[in-house]
């Protein structure tokens, strides 16, 4: 199909053009529409309900006590001193778990370098004879009150038999680096490969130009403002557990309970997800305190909570990024792309303990030939162990880092080779024509304009104006620079979502979604998908999500995947209310079901003024005597959808930076952002997650970084007075804009939108950055780029100059 | 016996002088509105107002605020009407996960009260609590939104 003809909003400047020709179209508050959000009023009133906030009847409290050695044997742990304690329940070690709790496992076939397995080891769910990281589990301290467990735990006597311990990527991997893992001395966990080596070392070895980088990505923390907390319950009547907690997949949350930690029926476990203060990605299905909470509860008959603070935070949740890119671009001599050749270098952490701590070394990397028209390429990972916690996906999960080596890579090949920047990016850009292509390293790319979309923020961000704002900065004693990314990520891959419309006896729909809304505006949305398919008022529709008793089927939300899979099973679902819809209005219309039609909530006989609306249609299916012969009343639809294949939402982005160079302070002056997303449900909403992916990789440029003793592995940034956080003040404002080219590979033609900033923010600031610093001479500039480090590359730079 | 003024209601609670203002609100008087993010007056989740100006009630202890007038989110609205701000972050769309806003709001509010009319390096000076989701865009608009509403009134 060719994509531009169904281009349906042409935006050319102005953040308020985004999706504005669709919500001119359509039903009040459908699909297209700039619909303030549902939960809004219930978060600024102070009624949002987040797992904190709750308290179960004869809850206890839970503490865990947590290795401060990086790698240690333990010797002995003696309990008998907490087990005393005022208030104590139970102090519990892994002699206590006994064979009680299975573990998670990695099904991905990978090898390390001589051939031989995977090195991965599962949390167990309290050490059992070492410890592996800072933070890693040692014992769980129930006690009536939080702060009567909390002095229990400091009670707990470890014997520790400290161990060498690496810390950081560049140490683990230098000879003679202690092992993270004394079974595994080369601290190599596996190795992988994507592309066509062959035609990969041929083509360089025929280019006329080969550019080298080497790039560094931090690691970070998702951040979320809530830190992850819980409330595990088991009631022995029926035997069945009850988590409630902050989880982006509730029922990912109970299958893992169910089929591999507790080994019981999926029935027995139901996992309760209520409000959400911020995952990114970082809030898991498998984190190790549900099951710990849920066996003291089993154990101890009452229920058990635990609210984890910031810095346990940091030493115990999965952290995110944390790799190195030895990268190279083969051109020709007219700058053209013949290859991509590159080393990712992956920390993987101390466990590899699921499918999720490797899924973002290269499950999402393909995005590395970006949008541009390689004939071939060659990408090879090495996942590196070290004396830190597992890693895991964050808001891109890969996606940024991908993005950041091709487009790092493309402007330093313009420094290398004197060529402009964006004119090496339109040589090789891919352009419609060439759609739909299946890139170098595997991915199917369907459709898109990524020329006119690098135009169009080109052009808003008034590139060509660029010289006079950098002279004016010199003139003020600033340094200017200006970057460009041209970002596409792969969203919302295959797999199953699940959504139903329940109609109630008086004709009141509920609409129950696997997806789980933590902070998007899910509900906002899919109740304008179905004013759009169903005619229904947001204030027809109650919603629910996050309670496996309640939702039949659910995946959850990660991965930009929501809108499309989610969001096309509730089409699918509102297709079937339709049609059976159909019949029962036929039925009170007296007439053939062919000739009547629905639109906007009516039911019709075409050609006549007879009618009537879903509600009524809805209350008479729980009617029998209004109901044609031998047609089952109740009106309950559901839908189930499984993408065929990714979509590719893309953008470009343009970022202007300001740097004193006397002090290395660093401002953002300009962002602008040109962004295809497929059809947007939500202009508000779509707009919302570009800002909040800009902001956390803006972030990650900037001041964050979580950094480890690269020899005794100790946490240095264990609170926000180490681990910089982005404020207000830190961006200016965000223009938005955008294109929208529908994908055909889902019913509502959205592509996914909520990684994109991210993924788009890392590269383009940092390009920003480097074209800053770059009349100074200072060249293999690496995030974060704080006033310290920027000033220090500044005088680095001048002094040998 | 502590004595507080929560959201006009006299309140007391039994606990140890040095407690957390924020604790005791949450855990003793069962006022959700604060949220714990950092415990080291960091991120300003746990904001509230105390006699009209903010703090972060994380790293205030109880004993400190006997007597005075606290401000939660919870009592922003007056008689069911939503005061400015509210109204402006629900025009603006700004909360996304929800968790910080009600800290955001009241620094805001306190903001409006010092300065009615700011310019976006007042904004910029005073706001900042966290707010992970990257709102602060939209909260700017909001808060001059806000200031064009309507002059803050005391609370």
């Amino acid at each position: 199909m060719n994509k531009s003809s169904i281009v349906s909003s042409v935006a050319t400047s102005g953040a308020e053009k985004f999706g504005a020709s669709r919500s001119a179209m359509g039903v009040s508050g459908g699909i297209g529409q700039s619909v303030t959000r549902e939960e809004d009023a219930r978060f600024l009133t102070g009624r949002g309900r987040y797992v904190a906030d709750i308290n179960l009847a004869g809850q206890v409290w839970a503490v865990v006590v947590r290795s401060p050695h990086a790698h240690a044997a333990i010797r002995s742990i003696d309990t008998s001193a907490a087990s005393a304690m005022p208030g104590v329940l139970g102090v519990f070690t892994a002699d206590d778990l006994g064979d009680d709790l299975g573990t998670t496992a990695v099904a991905f076939k990978r090898v390390r370098p001589d051939g031989s397995p995977i090195f991965w080891r599962a949390y167990p769910g309290l050490a059992r004879g070492e410890v592996h990281h800072v933070g890693d589990p040692v014992a769980f301290v129930v006690a009536e009150r939080l702060d009567q467990a909390r002095d229990a735990a400091e009670q707990v006597l470890v014997d520790y038999d400290a161990r060498g311990a690496v810390g950081d990527l560049e140490h683990a991997v230098a000879p003679g680096a202690p092992a993270a893992w004394l079974e595994c001395p080369d601290n190599i966990s596996h190795v992988h490969e994507i592309g066509d080596r062959a035609a990969t070392d041929a083509a360089f070895a025929s280019a006329a130009h080969v550019v080298r980088s080497r790039y560094r990505v931090s690691r970070v923390h998702a951040q979320y403002m809530e830190p992850r907390a819980a409330i595990g319950s088991f009631d022995p009547i029926d035997s069945r557990f009850t988590l409630y907690c902050d989880a982006q997949q509730p029922h990912r949350v109970r299958d893992i309970l169910a089929r591999e930690i507790f080994r019981v029926p999926t029935g027995r476990v139901r996992v309760v997800g209520v409000d959400i203060g911020g995952g990114f990605g970082g809030k898991g299905p498998q984190m190790l305190e549900f099951r710990l909470l849920l066996w003291a509860s089993r154990r101890l008959g009452r229920p058990v909570k635990w609210q984890c603070e910031r810095s346990e935070s940091l030493l115990f949740d999965e952290h995110a990024r944390d790799n190195i890119h030895e990268a190279e671009l083969a051109l020709d001599a007219t700058g053209r792309f013949l290859a991509l050749r590159s080393h990712w270098i992956a920390n993987v952490g101390a466990y590899v303990s699921s499918d999720r701590n490797i899924q973002a070394t290269f499950q999402n990397t393909p995005g590395m030939v970006g949008v541009y028209d390689f004939p071939t390429a060659h990408v090879r990972f090495t996942c590196v162990l070290t004396n830190t916690p597992s890693l895991a996906p964050y808001r891109g999960a890969g996606r940024p880092e991908a993005s950041y080596v091709i487009e790092r890579l493309i402007d330093d090949a313009a420094a290398q080779l004197g060529m402009d920047r964006v004119a090496l990016r339109r040589r090789n850009i891919l352009s419609p024509a060439q759609l739909p292509k299946v890139t170098a390293l595997g991915y199917s790319y369907d459709c898109g304009e990524f020329e006119r979309c690098m135009d169009m923020a080109l052009e808003m961000g008034d590139w060509g104006g660029f010289a006079r704002r950098r002279e004016a900065a010199r003139a003020r004693g600033l340094l200017r620079g200006i970057g460009l990314s041209n970002p596409i990520e792969r969203a919302a891959s295959p797999g199953m979502e699940y959504a139903e419309i329940r109609f109630d006896a008086r004709g009141r729909a509920t609409a129950l979604m696997g997806s789980k809304n933590h902070g998007q505006g899910h509900e906002t949305a899919f109740k304008q998908v179905l004013a759009t398919h169903l005619g229904l008022a947001a204030s027809d529709i109650d919603y629910v999500d996050g309670d496996t008793d309640r939702v039949a089927f659910g995946v959850g939300t990660f991965g930009s995947r929501s809108a499309v899979t989610a969001g096309t099973a509730l089409v699918i679902a509102a297709g079937k209310v339709i049609e059976k819809g159909r019949l029962i209005a036929a039925h009170l219309l007296e007439a053939a079901s062919a000739d009547v039609s629905f639109e906007a909530g009516m039911f019709r006989i075409a050609g006549t003024d007879r009618q009537v609306g879903l509600k009524e249609v809805a209350a008479a299916a729980f009617q029998p005597e209004r109901l044609p012969a031998g047609l089952e009343p109740g009106l309950f639809e559901n839908g189930m959808f499984s993408p065929e294949d990714n979509t590719y939402p893309y953008g470009s982005h343009v970022c202007e930076v300001e740097i004193d160079p006397q002090t290395g302070t660093l401002q953002i002056v300009r962002y602008v952002v040109a962004d295809d997303v497929g059809t947007v449900i939500n202009p508000l909403l779509v707009k919302g997650q570009i800002h909040g992916g800009i902001g956390q990789g803006g972030g990650q440029v900037l001041m964050e970084r979580v950094v480890y003793d690269p020899e005794t592995a100790q946490l240095m940034t264990a609170s926000f007075m180490d681990y910089a956080m982005p404020r207000a003040a830190d961006f200016c404002d965000i223009e938005v804009a955008g294109i929208e080219t529908p994908t055909d590979r889902n019913l509502l033609g959205v592509k996914g939108a909520g990684e994109a900033g991210a993924v788009g923010a890392v590269p383009a600031l940092m390009n920003a950055i480097v074209d800053a610093l770059a009349p100074l001479g200072v060249t293999g500039f690496e995030m974060p780029a704080t006033p310290e480090r920027v000033w220090r590359a500044i005088q680095s730079a001048t002094r040998q100059r | 016996m502590i004595r507080l003024v929560v959201n006009g209601q006299a309140r007391q609670a039994d606990v140890e002088p040095e407690m957390p203002l924020l604790w005791v609100l949450r855990d003793e008087l069962d006022v959700k509105g604060p949220k714990y993010g950092c415990g080291i007056a960091q991120c300003g989740s746990c904001t509230v107002l105390l006699d009209g100006a903010p703090v972060r009630s994380c790293s205030v202890p109880v004993s400190a605020v006997a007597g005075k007038k606290i401000t939660t989110i919870e009592g922003l609205a007056q008689n069911g009407v939503m005061h400015p701000v509210q109204k402006a972050w629900i025009d603006h769309e700004v909360p996304q996960c929800g968790y910080c806003q009600g800290g955001q709001m009241l620094a805001a509010v306190s903001l409006l009260q010092n300065k009615p009319k700011p310019t976006d390096a007042d904004i910029d000076a005073v706001m900042t609590n966290i707010c992970r989701c990257g709102t602060y865009a939209r909260i700017r608009t909001a808060i001059h939104a806000a200031a064009a509403a309507a002059p803050a009134k005391r609370v």
